[in-house]
C-alpha cells in the first residue's frame, strides 16, 4: 500500500514537471524568443487557459503527500523552510505576471511583466532542480526525523550541507536546461512564423546543453548516493526509465512539432522516475546515519487512510484527467489559427 | 517575540488576507451563474454582457486567490510540521480531496469559462459557469470539513506515540459541526458578493453611468443579499453558536464576556472584557438573552468563564469577544440595511433613492469585516487547541524553524501581498470604470 501511494505521488510530481514545466520553460524564453508585443501574447495565449489547471498538480501532489507520507510532509516542509518561502513568493509573481500583464496597454506595464515572469520563471526552474538535488543527496535528519537546512555552507556535499552545493546546483543547472528546451518545444509546437522557427532554433541549441547536463548528473549523482546504484543492481529492470529518457532525448531530436513536445515529456518522466527508482524505498536520504532517513514505511500513514484513500483518489483523478484531455482538445491546435 | 507568536502571525496574516477573496469568488461565481440563466432564460444580451463584466472582476479576483491560496496549504508543514506530522493523515485527505475534487475542475473551466464563450455557444458556456461556481464551492466544503475537524474532532483515535490515526472517513465528512459551519460560511461569501454587486451599481446609479446595468447589479444584489443576510442569522448562525455552546463552553463565555456562571444570563451588546478585575466594563444587556438562545429557557444555566480550569481559557479572550460581538452587529446592521433595501425594490424606489443608493455603496468593505471577525472568532475561540481537546497550538509548531526565519518570511509575504492589494484595487477599479459596455 505504501508503495502504491509512492507511485501516485511520483506520478504526480511527474505530471507536475511536465505540465507547469512548459509554462515554466515558455516563461524563461519568451523575451528572448518573443520579439513584438503580438508574438509575446501568442506565447501567453499558449499558456494562458492552461496553467492554473497545470500548477494544480503541485497543490494535488503536495495535499497526496501530506495525507499518505505525513512524516515526511512535514519534515521535508519545515527543512527547507528558507527556499520552500522563496518558491512560494516566486509563484505568486508569477501567476499574476501571466494574469495581470495583459489587462493594460502600455509600453511601461508590458515590459515589466515580461521581465517578472522571465525573471520568476528561471528562478523557479533552478530551485526546483536545486531541490530535486537536495532529496538525492540526503540531508541532516536528527533523531526526532526534522532537520534545518541554511541555504548554503562550503558547498562541499560532506556532512555539513546546506541548500546549495556543487551538486544541487549542477541539477539545478540541468534543471534550467531541461525546461528552456521543454519551453522552447511547446512555443514551437503552438506558435507559426517567426516565432515558430527562433523557437525551434532555439530548441536544437538547448539540446546540446540538455545532452551535456544530464550526462555530468548521471555520472556525479551516483557518487553523491551510493543506494542509486544498490537499485539498480539489485532490481536491474528499473533501467527501463533511463532507456525512457534516452527514447525521450532522442525523439526531441529527430521530430520536430508535437512529438519533439512529447519526447521532451518523456525525458523529463524517464529522468524523474529513474531517480524516484533509485531511492525507493527511502522518500528522504539521512545524509548522516542510513537508520535516520525517513523511507515509505516510516512516514507512510496508517493503514486505514491509506486503503480508504485509494477508494476516492481513483474516480477523482479519473474525472481530473477527462478535465485535462477536455481543456486541452479544446485549446488544440496552434495560437491564434 | 517568541517563535510561536510569529508562525501564529505568519498563519493569521497569510489566510486572513487570502480569504479576501475566495469569499467573493465563491459568491460572486453563484450569482454569475445567476446572471448566465437569466440570459438564457430571456435571451437578452443585456444580461450576457452583465456576466461578461463580472466575470472579468472574478477573474481578477480569482488569480489572487490562487496565488495567495497555495501557501496556506504549504504552510502546514513549513510551519506546523509538529501538528502536519500528527494529523496529516486525517486533515491530508481533505486537503487533498479539494486539489482532486475541486481545483482541477475549478481551474480547468474558469479557462473554458473566461475563453471559450464563442467557441462554446449559450448552454455550454452556462455549463462552465456552473462547473466553476461547483468547483469553487467543492473547495469551500474541503476546507470547512478540515477546520471543522480541528474545532470538533471526530472518526479518529489518538495513538500511544502522538500519532492521530483516521479511523472513518465518514466521520470526518460528516462531522456534525461541519454541516452548519459550512452554510454559515458558504452563505456569507454570497452576503459579501451581494454587497459587492449591489455597491457597484449604487456606484453607476448614483454617478449616471451604465444606468441599465446599475439597475441590474442593485436588483440582483439586494435579492441576494436580503435572503442571504437573513440565513446568516438563522438557521446557520443560530445553528452554529449552539455548536460552540454544547462543544466548546468555555469558548462561548469568552466569546460573550461572560465571566460568571449565572441562572438567566444576559448577552452584552456593548462592554469591555476587564481581564484584571473578570467582568465586563461599561455593559450594556439584553437581560436572559444568551440562557434563552442557547438553552430556549430564560432561567437555564450558562457556565462562565469562572467553571473552567484558567488553561483551557481561550488565550486572547478580548480579540475573541470584539470580533464576535463586530460579526454579529454588523451581521444585524447587514439585515437591516438589506430588508430596507428590498422594501424599497419591492415598490420600485430604490432606483432613484439617493440615501438608500449611497448606504448600499458605501457597505461594501462590511461584509469583508464581517467574514474576517466571524473567522477569528472561531479560531481565537478554538485556543489554546489545534485541534480542540487534542493538540496545544504551542505543540504543532515547526521546532527547527526559528523565530527569525519565520519573522523574515513574515515580513516577505507583508511586502508581496502589499503589493497584491495595491495590484487588485488599481485592477479592479479600471474594471468598475470602463463599465460593462466596454465587455
Amino acid at each position: 500500500m505504501e508503495t502504491i501511494w509512492f507511485c501516485v505521488v511520483a506520478v504526480m510530481v511527474a505530471l507536475y514537471v511536465v505540465l507547469d514545466g512548459f509554462d515554466l520553460g515558455a516563461g524563461i524564453l519568451h523575451p528572448f524568443l518573443a520579439k513584438t508585443d503580438a508574438e509575446r501574447r501568442a506565447v501567453l495565449a499558449s499558456i494562458g487557459p492552461v496553467w492554473d489547471g497545470n500548477e494544480v498538480w503541485l497543490l494535488a501532489g503536495g495535499g497526496t503527500l501530506y495525507f499518505a507520507f505525513p512524516a515526511l510532509y512535514a519534515a521535508g516542509f519545515s527543512g527547507f523552510y528558507l527556499p520552500l518561502m522563496v518558491v512560494l513568493w516566486l509563484l505568486i509573481l508569477r501567476g499574476i505576471s501571466i494574469e495581470f500583464r495583459n489587462h493594460i496597454e502600455s509600453p511601461v506595464w508590458h515590459p515589466f511583466w515580461d521581465a517578472v515572469f522571465c525573471g520568476a520563471s528561471i528562478l523557479l526552474s533552478i530551485f526546483f532542480g536545486a531541490a530535486l538535488g537536495n532529496v538525492v543527496r540526503g540531508v541532516p535528519l536528527d533523531r526526532s526525523g526534522y532537520f534545518f537546512l541554511p541555504l548554503w555552507t562550503d558547498f562541499s556535499t560532506g556532512r555539513d550541507v546546506g541548500i546549495l552545493d556543487w551538486y544541487t546546483v549542477l541539477i539545478a543547472v540541468a534543471a534550467f536546461f531541461a525546461l528552456a528546451g521543454h519551453g522552447a518545444l511547446w512555443i514551437a509546437y503552438k506558435t507559426q512564423g517567426a516565432l515558430e522557427m527562433r523557437a525551434k532554433r532555439a530548441a536544437s541549441r538547448l539540446w546540446w546543453g540538455v545532452l551535456a547536463t544530464v550526462l555530468v548528473i548521471t555520472i556525479v549523482s551516483f557518487r553523491v548516493q551510493p543506494h542509486l546504484q544498490e537499485s539498480f543492481r539489485s532490481r536491474p529492470w528499473g533501467y527501463v526509465f533511463p532507456l525512457l529518457a534516452i527514447v525521450g532525448l532522442s525523439m526531441m531530436r529527430i521530430f520536430s512539432g508535437l512529438h519533439a513536445f512529447l519526447g521532451s515529456s518523456v525525458f523529463l518522466t524517464g529522468m524523474l522516475t529513474s531517480v524516484v527508482f533509485g531511492v525507493y524505498p527511502l522518500v528522504l536520504p539521512s545524509n548522516g546515519d542510513p537508520a535516520l532517513s525517513l523511507t515509505i514505511y516510516n512516514a507512510a500513514a496508517a493503514p486505514y487512510g491509506l486503503s480508504v484513500g485509494l477508494i476516492w483518489f481513483i474516480p477523482g483523478i479519473a474525472l481530473a484527467i477527462s478535465y485535462f484531455i477536455y481543456t486541452y482538445r479544446s485549446f488544440a491546435g496552434k495560437v491564434g489559427s | 517575540m517568541d517563535a510561536l507568536t510569529v508562525h501564529r502571525l505568519h498563519f493569521a496574516f497569510t489566510v486572513t488576507f487570502h480569504y479576501l477573496f475566495p469569499q467573493l469568488t465563491m459568491g460572486l461565481a453563484l450569482l454569475i451563474v445567476v446572471l448566465k440563466t437569466m440570459a438564457l432564460r430571456t435571451g437578452d444580451e443585456h444580461y450576457n454582457r452583465a456576466a461578461r463584466f463580472w466575470a472579468k472582476i472574478f477573474a481578477i479576483n480569482f488569480a489572487v486567490g490562487v496565488v495567495t491560496g497555495i501557501p496556506m496549504e504549504f504552510q502546514f508543514g513549513t510551519n506546523w510540521a509538529r501538528f502536519s506530522k500528527a494529523a496529516g493523515g486525517v486533515i491530508g485527505q481533505t486537503l487533498a480531496m479539494e486539489g482532486v475534487f475541486s481545483f482541477f475542475l475549478e481551474s480547468s473551466f474558469l479557462g473554458v469559462f473566461l475563453w471559450g464563450e464563442k467557441r462554446l455557444g449559450p448552454r455550454a458556456h452556462w455549463v462552465a459557469a456552473f462547473l466553476v461556481f461547483l468547483g469553487s464551492w467543492l473547495s469551500g466544503f474541503f476546507i470547512v470539513a478540515t477546520d471543522a475537524w480541528m474545532q470538533h474532532p471526530t472518526g479518529y483515535l489518538l495513538a500511544p506515540d502522538g500519532q492521530i490515526l483516521l479511523m472513518s472517513l465518514w466521520g470526518l465528512l460528516l462531522n456534525s459541526w461541519l454541516l452548519w459551519q459550512y452554510l454559515h460560511n458558504m452563505i456569507g461569501a454570497v452576503v459579501t458578493a451581494s454587497f459587492v454587486m449591489a455597491s457597484v451599481g449604487a456606484f453607476y446609479l448614483l454617478s449616471r453611468s451604465h444606468e441599465p446595468y446599475g439597475r441590474t447589479f442593485v436588483r440582483t444584489g439586494v435579492i441576494a443579499g436580503t435572503i442571504c443576510s437573513l440565513l446568516m442569522l438563522f438557521p446557520t448562525g443560530d445553528q452554529q453558536g449552539k455548536n460552540v455552546a454544547f462543544q466548546q463552553p468555555v469558548t462561548l463565555a469568552a466569546m460573550e464576556g461572560l465571566f460568571q456562571t449565572v441562572n438567566g444570563a444576559p448577552i452584552a451588546i456593548v462592554g469591555q472584557p476587564d481581564m484584571d478585575q473578570r467582568r465586563l466594563d461599561n455593559p450594556l444587556v439584553v437581560p436572559r438573552a444568551l440562557s434563552f438562545l442557547t438553552y430556549r429557557r430564560w432561567e437555564a444555566e450558562v457556565k462562565g468563564l469562572d467553571a473552567f480550569p484558567r488553561d483551557i481559557w481561550p488565550d486572547n479572550i478580548a480579540l475573541l469577544y470584539y470580533s464576535y460581538h463586530i460579526m454579529v452587529g454588523l451581521g444585524t446592521i447587514f439585515i437591516a440595511v438589506m430588508v430596507l433595501a428590498a422594501i424599497q425594490l419591492a415598490r420600485g424606489a430604490i432606483y432613484t433613492s439617493r440615501p438608500m443608493l449611497w448606504t448600499l455603496m458605501l457597505a461594501l468593505p462590511f461584509p469583508y469585516i464581517a467574514t474576517t471577525a466571524g473567522w477569528i472568532t472561531a479560531e481565537v475561540g478554538r485556543q489554546p487547541w489545534l485541534i480542540y481537546g487534542i493538540l496545544r497550538t504551542a505543540e504543532g509548531t515547526s521546532a527547527r524553524v526559528a523565530s527569525g526565519s519565520a519573522l523574515f518570511t513574515l515580513i516577505g509575504f507583508m511586502g508581496i501581498y502589499s503589493l497584491l492589494a495595491i495590484l487588485f484595487l488599481f485592477l479592479v477599479h479600471r474594471e468598475i470604470a470602463h463599465g460593462p459596455e466596454a465587455a
